[in-house]
């Protein structure tokens, strides 16, 4: 009773003694975020909150930056060609591959002062090739079948295959050799639970960053701290404190109290929150507004027998108004999609096919394509079929049930009865999309990289079924030997020009055939402090955290 | 009773048993394992990435078999790992218990101290002004959603006052501790109390019609004999059934609130299993639930025998 009594007590003088809220200190920098990493080990499991931290702790080899351009991050020069780093050479099987040479930075050295080597580089190479090691996509490592040892610092690569994207070949998130190969080496299959980089997280010999991590509290937040051994400009802040707060509400909340600075746009507000958020306290921060490569649209079942027909489709997609839905509920800060390609990417081009809104269009097709018996407003063929269609996304994202709520109304317009059903995240991800259990069209978005062939999602092998473990992401099933070819060759053309040709054709072909309703490129919102200067948004999947040394508190 | 007590415990195990099944069992019945998520959110996963994977884990032999390699590691005191922690279950849950047995024990205490005399009090005077002023306190409390009332107290305490935390769970220090528990406690406590209020009003003028306390009163025992050594000894037996039911929920934890202030408990945890498919996680979580449940009705059974004399257990 009497430790009750204490307890009490101490919670009743604290709601009752006025106490500062936590303010930003000189130095610090507080983070919000709404994800918690699972795993921090680089290469077990792909999540955004991870490489969010991970990229102020360490660099890979190579990424795209600003100007969705390919960059030496770890390495000194990118291997072309052209420079002679770059070799096209037969594979032991007698098929063209290449040799591709880098050398790592020469300061780049672990926070525990151990260098940054070639050995590194060949165990991780090891370690995402092992079918045991738990890490999901090791097809990057299969493709490179050896690895020699110039030096320390220099080694070759020898991949299986030439393809544009060999300059990135050796793209790899380094593993700490001198840490975790006995760990890996002891029993691989149980490596994924006994990494280091979970089992001590603020062991500095994992980090080469600007930052290592200093405090680690799992699902609460991660602090960092300067590294003493980076290579690169010095960071400006003595401690960053990345929190984790999953409900938005409660993110706003801590933010306007002071509990956190800014609020990250890679894992923070949605665009309608971040605008609400403005009218309100707009003046208070800098928020700023980044499109990019998140790709909002609608899978179109093609086995569906009404949507087979590609009048239909392009009914479907004439009978909407994106540009009023990106102005109404977005401020035209998501600007709408025409493409799978991003205006922003170099090969995207504007010579395809468009769909302006119209609705006397989308009528006509469909009274061509045979729905012309109208009865209660609602299209019916001369078989009596009503024309209905199911619409499906993730249940609880109140932004894709806005847009749903008013592309249903558009087609009510033009006669189409749209029957919306929605579910879960894990249930519609898990079994509907990857098992095409959609019966006509499912919205969701799809995040890729600057110039990202569409292998996955649009050629023909890669139509999930049981028979390939419902693995590939053409979810809509669809077919086209043309657009197979057209992927093929862009893969393996080397000159950007001809390339630029070929991603003509294909984003040409895409918009013709439709297998796909585009909407609009979804945008980050980054609420950030009146005194944060250098942070750039990138737009891709290479978080602005990337560049996090040139962030800087400055006076306005 | 000590006979009765180890029945119970043998029952409680069997039941223990049965329920690590079947919470085992809906969990695999799910839809969409961990590498389906996967897939779809990697592109690059290929078919044999895929197929890799869900042997790697376990994904590829059927559920029963599953359940019985865990169940057999789990008796040689192998819990396994959680999958979207990367950390041994045990050491993922324990900080998890001790969170949640702070927050809701002492939201669970505090809205006993308020509910009980509150509760007594409205009883006492039915109808009256007071009687009706509880009365609306406790189906405010009942009726307030508990998402809103967080993020309410978070704005009047954090932003404008600034006088608290608005969410975290504090360093090591116990004041920056009790600090951050201040306002999570708080919306617990307001949301649970009313229910108490109703329970304790409801079963207090219950007892107050029963013919020992008119007994008590004509044999000339004063006000006060009566209302705690009647009265309220009687209305306790069914008050003590709900709050051994409540129980079982403080370690199942209050999941809006913790996810409202960023309390890591047990509630957050096992709904981010159970949604992330992390199969020993989930289970784990749900046995403990299971089992404080289990032990707290025993221990309402056994206080009913101390309140009523004329129960006793063989």
């Amino acid at each position: 009773m009497r430790t009750l009594f204490l307890a009490l007590l101490s919670l009743g003088l604290a709601v009752w003694t006025p106490q500062p809220a936590e303010a930003g200190g000189a130095g610090e920098l507080k983070i919000g975020i709404t994800q918690f990493p699972s795993t921090m080990n680089p290469n077990i499991d792909s999540m955004l909150a991870k490489s969010y931290v991970l990229a102020m702790t360490r660099r890979p080899v190579t990424a795209y930056d600003h100007d969705w351009q390919l960059t030496c991050m770890l390495c000194t020069e990118l291997p072309t060609i052209e420079n002679g780093l770059a070799v096209p050479e037969k594979t032991p099987d007698g098929g063209q591959g290449i040799a591709v040479t880098y050398s790592l930075h020469p300061r780049a050295t672990w926070g525990d002062g151990r260098p940054v080597t070639t050995d590194d580089v060949i165990f991780t190479w090891e370690v995402g090739r092992h079918p045991q090691s738990g890490v999901a996509s090791n097809e990057v490592y299969r493709r490179i079948l050896s690895i020699d040892r110039i030096d320390d610092k220099r080694f070759t690569m020898h991949v299986d295959r030439i393809t544009y994207t060999y300059p990135a070949s050796g793209a790899l998130d380094l593993l700490p050799a001198h840490i975790e190969r006995p760990i890996f080496e002891s029993d691989p299959a149980q490596y994924r639970n006994r990494t280091t980089f979970d089992a001590e997280p603020t062991n500095p010999g994992l980090y080469f960053g600007p930052y290592r991590i200093d405090e680690f509290v799992s699902g609460s937040h991660i602090a960092l701290v300067p590294n003493p051994t980076w290579y690169g400009g010095e960071p400006a802040f003595d401690r960053i404190v990345v929190r984790v707060i999953e409900n938005t509400a409660a993110l706003e909340a801590n933010l306007l109290s002071g509990a956190i600075d800014m609020i990250s746009g890679d894992l923070g507000l949605t665009v309608d929150q971040a605008l609400a958020f403005e009218k309100r306290h707009g003046k208070q921060f800098n928020i700023v507004y980044k499109p990019g490569l998140i790709y909002e649209h609608i899978d179109l079942n093609l086995d569906n027998p009404v949507l087979k027909d590609i009048r239909v489709r392009r009914a479907l997609i004439h009978a909407i108004d994106r540009e009023a839905l990106s102005q109404q509920l977005f401020e035209g800060r998501q600007p709408p999609a025409h493409a799978s390609v991003s205006p922003l990417d170099w090969v995207y081009s504007d010579d395809i096919r468009k769909y302006p809104y119209d609705p006397a269009e989308a009528a006509r097709l469909l009274d061509a394509a045979g729905w012309n018996v109208l009865r209660q407003k609602i299209r019916h063929n001369t078989k009596g079929d009503r024309l209905t269609l199911e619409l499906g996304t993730t249940a609880g994202n109140r932004t894709r049930e806005l847009v749903e709520q008013v592309l249903q109304s558009m087609w009510r317009q033009v006669g189409i009865d749209v029957r919306i059903k929605n579910e879960p995240a894990r249930v519609f991800f898990g079994e509907t999309v990857t098992k095409r259990k959609f019966k006509a069209m499912a919205m969701f978005a799809w995040l890729s990289s600057p110039e990202n062939v569409p292998r996955t999602t649009l050629y023909s092998d890669m139509i999930p079924t049981e028979a390939n473990n419902w693995s590939g992401q053409n979810n809509t099933g669809y077919r086209n030997p043309e657009m197979d070819r057209l992927i093929d060759a862009i893969e393996i053309e080397l000159d950007r020009d001809a390339r630029k040709l070929l991603w003509q054709r294909l984003q040409k072909l895409y918009t013709e055939d439709l297998p796909v309703i585009p909407l609009y490129w979804r945008a980050n919102a980054y609420v950030l402090p009146k005194w944060l200067d250098g942070l750039r948004p990138t737009g891709h999947q290479f978080t602005t955290t990337h560049w996090i040394e040139e962030w800087r508190r400055v006076d306005r | 009773m000590l006979r009765y007590i180890t029945q119970r415990l043998i029952e409680s195990a069997i039941v223990l048993l049965i329920m690590s099944f079947l919470i085992y069992g809906l969990i695999g019945l799910m839809p969409g394992d961990p590498i389906d998520l996967m897939i779809t959110a990697d592109p690059k996963l290929t078919p044999e990435d895929a197929a890799r994977l869900k042997a790697l884990y376990g994904l590829d032999r059927p559920i029963a078999e599953r359940y019985l390699n865990w169940l057999s590691a789990a008796f040689t005191g192998d819990l396994g790992y959680s999958r979207i922690h990367a950390r041994p279950v045990l050491e993922v849950l324990r900080p998890a218990l001790g969170n949640t047995v702070l927050l809701m024990g002492l939201s669970f205490a505090l809205a006993l101290a308020i509910a009980l005399p509150a509760g007594v009090i409205a009883a006492l005077k039915p109808q009256s002004a007071l009687d009706n002023t509880i009365n609306m306190v406790a189906f405010a409390g009942i009726s307030v959603p508990p998402f809103w009332l967080a993020i309410l107290l978070i704005i009047l305490f954090a932003v404008v006052l600034g006088w608290l935390p608005a969410g975290g769970m504090g360093d090591a220090g116990w004041w920056s501790r009790a600090s951050h528990l201040v306002l999570p406690v708080a919306a617990l406590t307001l949301v649970t109390v009313g229910g108490i209020i109703r329970f304790v009003r409801a079963a207090t003028i219950e007892a107050l019609r029963q013919d020992y306390v008119r007994t008590a009163r004509a044999k000339g025992l004063s006000r006060r004999q009566v209302i705690v050594g009647h009265v309220l000894r009687n209305a306790m037996i069914p008050v003590v059934t709900i709050l051994a039911l409540n129980f079982g929920a403080l370690f199942s934890g209050a999941l809006i609130t913790e996810t409202m202030f960023g309390w890591l408990g047990m509630g957050k945890a096992i709904y981010d299993a159970i949604m992330g498919n992390d199969f020993n996680l989930a289970l784990i979580g749900l046995l403990l639930a299971t089992l404080t449940t289990l032990l707290a009705n025993l221990l309402a059974d056994l206080t009913y025998a101390w309140l009523d004399p004329r129960i006793s257990y063989r």
